[in-house]
């Protein structure tokens, strides 16, 4: 048997190329409704740890910290298999986003407040010296411009978002790995996994070159 | 005469540094006031607290326009009244040279976009800024950011103007003409406090200098009085060391 036919066999591709497709879906359905809670949540911290009262600021913290140091794997395993104890029952899908975008947030909070942090002082007192209430100033003056700082970092935090959904194949989501795993079992060849891989890396490469290029572009216009 | 400008008893606290020490100050209706001193005497701080940029001792009391400037719901009201052009000019790098002087007449004062550019517009025009509506900030020299940052205080209407060191981060050749906005700007009427090391300008333009050491008010007079005849020592070695060369 050669190596073509093992790893790279293409009847064996063509038969499962519409369940891995199917398990793509899935997992760009993961993928994006944690990128977009996790953005959501971790502004909402952001802004809290830079802002909120004392005690807030202090609870933010802990939260960031905590959702930094478990490992995913071991917060979505009790999201799925501990919480029914105490009557929290998730879906699959839903245990696998809440995992995920409860950690992005944190990571993202994080981004987020390195870039307000960069904002030059200046740009606080002018807002506030026109007499720009919170909101206008963060809305209209700092936001825009911590945004655009961050982008390079919060793209990075997508792509580890969506590579981390593959874990949801451990709480039998029938995302891509899964399918991929099942059609590994059943045409008893593993070139489906390979098929996955290559789908994951032809996937995520253009986020990866994306990030590289900003990174060059922003270094850049700094000097 | 009401004062629209009353500061009492102004102290302000770094940790146990005291930048100002019980200061009193009275500015009129359309007075230009130069503030000159050596650094760290305290110029820069006293004219951070009029619109509350620093906090200052809870003692102390300052009022605009008989508002009284404390942390709370007036605050953003007395601070859309009192333009600040800062040494740094602090303009906003995302939005062009309109957008700068749109932003918060739009939002504070609620003016439509259309009322907010065309008044936008004629103030560009009057620091001579016009052709540059449309450029991000970065592209224009110190001088031309200097002015832009002039008309974005001036489009709150506010009813003074405070200058920090406005032309001391400015190439030599490019302080003459923002020197040159501020002097047509004292010409109508608004009340202005000008912390400077720009000596001409304060003897020219000033209806009054302070002059301040040590984070207190050494002597206060007309340019004449201060510049020709300094009644303090300190003054005099001041003036001394920074017009003789």
């Amino acid at each position: 048997m050669d190596i073509f036919d093992t790893f790279f066999n293409v009847p064996v591709l063509i038969r499962t190329f519409p369940l891995l497709m199917s398990g793509l879906w899935i997992t760009v359905q993961i993928g994006v409704v944690s990128i977009i809670a996790g953005l959501v949540l971790g502004m909402v911290l952001a802004l809290v740890r830079l802002y909120a009262a004392p005690w807030l600021q202090v609870i933010a913290k802990l939260y960031i910290n905590l959702l930094r140091s478990i490992p995913l794997l071991v917060l979505l395993i009790i999201i799925y298999y501990a919480l029914p104890f105490v009557g929290i029952r998730l879906s699959p899908f839903m245990s696998a986003v809440s995992a995920l975008s409860l950690v992005s947030g944190a990571y993202t909070a994080e981004i987020f407040r390195a870039g307000i942090e960069a904002i030059p002082k200046g740009q606080f007192e002018a807002s506030s010296a026109l007499g720009l209430g919170y909101r206008h100033m963060m809305v209209d003056v700092i936001l825009p411009q911590a945004i655009r700082i961050v982008i390079p970092p919060l793209t990075n935090n997508c792509i580890n978002v969506i590579k981390d959904t593959a874990l949801a194949s451990v709480v039998a989501m029938p995302d891509l790995l899964k399918q991929a795993t099942q059609a590994q079992a059943l045409s008893a060849n593993p070139s489906p996994l390979i098929g996955a891989a290559i789908i994951y890396v032809a996937f995520l490469w253009p986020l990866v070159a994306a990030v590289s290029r900003l990174e060059r572009r922003y270094a850049k216009a700094d000097h | 005469m009401g004062s629209t400008i009353q500061i009492t008893n102004l102290r302000k606290q770094f940790g146990a540094f005291t930048a100002l020490h019980d200061l009193d100050l009275q500015i009129a209706e359309g007075e230009v006031v130069c503030v000159i001193g050596p650094s760290g005497s305290g110029k820069s701080t006293l004219i951070r607290c009029i619109n509350l940029l620093e906090p200052f001792d809870p003692q102390s009391k300052i009022l605009v326009g008989g508002v009284p400037v404390e942390a709370g719901r007036n605050l953003e009201k007395v601070r859309a009244d009192v333009g600040m052009v800062f040494q740094s000019f602090n303009l906003f790098p995302h939005l062009t040279v309109l957008r700068n002087v749109m932003l918060a007449p739009m939002r504070v004062r609620h003016l439509t976009p259309v009322q907010a550019e065309a008044r936008s517009r004629e103030l560009l025009a009057r620091v001579g800024i016009e052709g540059q509506a449309e450029k991000y900030p970065g592209k224009l020299s110190g001088g031309q950011q200097q002015r832009v940052a002039i008309a974005r205080a001036l489009a709150m209407d506010p009813k003074v103007m405070l200058f920090d060191e406005p032309t001391s981060a400015l190439d030599p050749e490019m302080v003459g003409e923002v020197l040159d906005v501020m002097k047509s700007l004292a010409g109508t009427g608004v009340t202005m406090v000008v912390v400077t090391h720009e000596m001409g300008f304060a003897r020219q333009v000033a209806d009054r200098v302070v002059f301040m050491d040590g984070g207190r008010i050494v002597e206060t007079g007309t340019p004449t009085q201060i510049f020709d005849h300094p009644q303090e020592e300190r003054t005099r070695n001041f003036l001394g060391a920074v017009l003789n060369h």
